[in-house]
């Protein structure tokens, strides 16, 4: 088998397709990584300009920019562009082009399949991003798609319904790639608590996918019948519940949750030990404390919903569940903090970034508590405290870590070292910005601000004035990232095999930049300490 | 410290003191949950403060690690990196620990819970009811209804382009053209429910916000102790108008309650009767 793959790809690589050809039948984990990549990085841009025109329009009180209805249109497409295109893909992208190098495997285990769950995006966010030129507007009725509002929507609602779907088969076909690959593809000596913490969190991440991806096609599938077909899933009127469909959608909705950061934990777990020069801080307790996250993930979905009206038995056991999760969250957070003790560390910007992730993931961990408490959610739901909570665990979470993991195997990818100054200038712009453009709509929420609202009181008017300042100097930071990351991909000071002094792992054997086929003969990988180091 | 350090350093504490004016302008209203007139939003208020503590104890304490193992272990200061990876003991400590932190945090708040849920032995019943956009209350018993919009003050004021500063308009969206009136010192027992969408009756005052859904009929409580104006909004998504649905509660001390629900009865059933006769009523307002 292994010998097949060889010869197969020596001759793959005499016959190389160039120009676009070349991207669009690669089967390449390298290419299809680089692709991912792009394309969540557009689609951040994308997604962060309809969040300019939120904050745009949230600068003063009254209407100036935009009318009710396309203020909602912007925060469901932000919401929808920003998970569903620029996270999920760039988790994607960044499984392609490590996993393979972690585990010293060739290319990932279905390289066709892999071709196609890549391409199926642009199409889904074809038909996505389209919608905005449509009768009727853009889908409007918030992300999480709740009927009967979102059975108002005009032409757009197919559109919504098909690219949902589009983008769930992308990430099954991208998850069932990653086990697959893990599973079977192992150099020899990789045995499971070897695995970077990386590869761990993605196959943790990978059968969520595949456990709640479809939950939510069955979910909009309903939407579509009750729509055009005349079913009545979710309406009242003719027998059905719209309380269902809230159930049904966070049964996926908080996996998914988890989707978006525990790969953000594998990272975290890699830059750390890097620069603190300190093996990682109980390795076997991560991979448990991520296993029961994910577990507990499909346990706590109603705590997005406590004021639906819940029997009271069905609020204190979300409730249980849902603190419960700072356990294991807070021993991965101590981990991090015992790695960095007694270290010796430097400060290039991966680990400025991977460190702010620590401290700005806690402290959405912390709100995450506030609100898991039901009789208090009564108060925090659906008002700016929540947005304040899911912008702290999912952009200084998993954006950072994203950030943070680009610049840590950038000179990987490219054989280029990015350049310091601009990156560290990154950092500070950004982690200052975020925190003047969030953590002042904790205050809002707290004092009564409700969310997706266009226009509010004036006695709001201060911290959203601060707050899009903050957003303004943010999206513009990261303008410097796009440039550093350029600037890296044209040319640099040259990066040598290991590029980092306290990195470990098989990736960091291979040349810089990896070459296009790297672990044709598979490695001995029982001399490396894995993620145990 | 050189002396450009100490005037960087005292600018900077300048600019500091700069933005406090801004925060104590702002006041604690406008920083943190409201207190609340009823019992159950006082329980609620000293929940949110025992937890909101918690997390910053927690938060002084993981901050302080991760800030003193920046300034402490860095190998610009020749930090040495040790080798350890592994203590059973402290591993079991910080699961353990905030095992412990939790239960002890949900005693209360179970109670809190068990106490929001308990709706018998109410006084009097208002239905809510959600429409895009604007809320029905029906004082059940008492015959009394009325619809509750947007106050045309700041209806015309937040319209695209209005070119009416909303500082200028009086309680800019949070005011309302019939506000529901309530008395203090009643169990009142509230009744959701919505004809179109998914809306949700807010106001934090009370201490809670519950959905208003088509086809089921919520239950909570609240019992006012302060006579007072208490201003709230639609807090779930429910379409364009979605942010321009307040709630304005009056609550009135129970004689004047007895008195405004006694005018108020009089006064619709006066509109029924002009309805029933629409001539005698034209010709009435004519003269």
């Amino acid at each position: 088998m292994s010998q097949a793959a060889t010869h197969h790809d020596t001759h793959h690589e005499a016959h190389h397709a160039t120009g676009i050809t070349r991207w669009l039948t690669t089967t390449n984990h390298k290419d299809i990584g680089t692709m991912y990549l792009v394309f969540s990085l557009i689609m951040f841009f994308i997604g962060g300009s309809m969040a300019m025109i939120i904050r745009l329009e949230l600068f003063q009180p009254g209407l100036q920019f935009v009318n009710p209805q396309f203020f909602n249109s912007m925060t469901t497409m932000h919401a929808l562009v920003m998970i569903f295109g620029a996270v999920m893909p760039a988790w994607t992208g960044f499984a392609n082009w490590l996993v393979p190098l972690m585990i010293g495997a060739p290319d990932m285990a279905l390289p066709r399949l892999n071709n196609w769950s890549f391409w199926i995006l642009p199409f889904a966010f074809t038909l996505l991003l389209g919608t905005l030129f449509m009768p009727g507007g853009a889908p409007a009725g918030g992300w999480t798609m709740y009927p009967p509002l979102v059975l108002q929507t005009g032409e757009a609602f197919p559109f919504l319904i098909f690219a949902v779907h589009f983008m769930g088969a992308s990430s099954i076909a991208g998850a069932i790639n990653i086990i697959a690959t893990v599973f079977n593809m192992r150099a020899p000596g990789m045995t499971l608590m070897k695995l970077p913490l990386f590869v761990w969190t993605w196959i943790i991440t990978a059968f969520l996918l595949i456990a709640s991806i479809p939950v939510l096609a069955g979910a909009v599938t309903m939407l579509l019948t009750d729509k055009f077909f005349g079913t009545s899933f979710f309406n009242a009127a003719g027998g059905g519940d719209p309380v269902m469909f809230q159930h049904i959608f966070w049964f996926f909705g908080h996996p998914e949750v988890y989707i978006l950061i525990l790969p953000a934990f594998g990272i975290a777990s890699a830059i750390i030990p890097t620069f603190a020069r300190k093996p990682l801080f109980g390795y076997s307790s991560m991979v448990y404390a991520a296993a029961s996250i994910a577990f507990l993930s499909f346990i706590v979905w109603a705590h997005h919903m406590f004021t639906v009206g819940m029997p009271l038995a069905g609020e204190l056991f979300f409730m249980y569940a849902t603190v419960l999760i700072a356990v294991p969250t807070g021993v991965k957070v101590f981990n991090w903090v015992a790695t960095m003790w007694q270290g010796s560390m430097t400060f290039e910007t991966p680990m400025l970034f991977a460190i702010a992730f620590v401290v700005l993931f806690t402290i959405g961990g912390f709100s995450g508590l506030m609100l898991g408490v039901t009789p208090v959610d009564f108060q925090y739901h659906d008002t700016y405290f929540v947005v304040a909570h899911f912008h702290y665990v999912l952009v200084t979470g998993a954006v950072y870590a994203l950030i943070a993991g680009t610049y840590f195997w950038l000179p990987k990818w490219t054989g280029h070292m990015y350049d310091e100054k601009l990156g560290k200038l990154h950092f500070w712009l950004s982690t200052i910005s975020v925190n003047v453009l969030f953590f002042p709509q904790h205050f809002l929420g707290l004092a009564g601000m409700p969310r997706r609202i266009p226009d509010y009181a004036v006695q709001f008017a201060d911290w959203n004035m601060v707050s899009s300042i903050g957003g303004f100097v943010f999206g513009a930071s990261q303008l410097l990232f796009v440039w550093g990351i350029v600037k890296c991909a044209r040319g640099g000071e040259k990066a040598t095999a290991q590029v980092w002094e306290g990195a470990h792992g098989l990736e960091w054997t291979v040349p810089s930049p990896a070459p296009y086929h790297t672990f044709s003969e598979p490695p001995d990988a029982s001399t490396i300490e894995g993620g145990m180091r | 410290m050189t002396t450009s350090g100490i005037r960087r350093s005292a600018r900077l504490f300048a600019s500091a003191l700069a933005l406090t004016p801004l925060i104590a302008e702002a006041g604690w209203d406008q920083l943190n949950l409201t207190r609340g007139v009823t019992p159950y939003s006082e329980t609620v208020y000293d929940l949110h403060m025992m937890i909101l503590w918690v997390c910053v104890v927690t938060g002084i304490g993981v901050f302080g690690a991760i800030f003193y193992s920046i300034l402490k272990f860095r190998k610009s200061k020749g930090a040495v990196a040790a080798h350890w990876h592994e203590n059973t003991l402290v591993e079991f400590l910080w699961t353990a620990v905030p095992a412990v932190i939790l239960v002890v945090m949900a005693i209360p708040a179970t109670k809190a819970l068990v106490m929001m849920e308990d709706v018998s032995k109410s006084d009097m019943t208002i239905k809510v009811t959600g429409y895009q956009w604007r809320w029905r209350y029906d004082y059940i018993g008492e015959g009394i209804h009325m619809y509750s919009g947007l106050a045309r003050t700041s209806d015309v004021a937040r319209q695209l382009n209005s070119g009416i500063d909303p500082k200028s308009v009086e309680n800019y969206l949070l005011e309302v053209d019939n506000e529901l009136v309530l008395p203090v010192g009643r169990k009142i027992r509230f009744l959701t429910t919505a004809s179109d969408v998914i809306h949700a009756w807010w106001v934090p005052a009370l201490g809670w916000k519950r959905d208003a859904i088509p086809g089921y009929i919520n239950e909570s409580w609240a019992l006012i102790k302060e006579p007072g104006v208490y201003r709230g909004q639609c807090a779930e998504l429910c379409g364009k108008d979605h942010g321009f649905m307040p709630v304005v509660v009056r609550a009135l001390p129970e004689a004047e309650y007895k008195v405004w629900v006694e005018k108020t009865k009089a006064e619709q059933a006066a509109k029924t009767a002009g309805l029933a006769q629409p001539a005698t009523a034209a010709v009435a307002q004519a003269n």
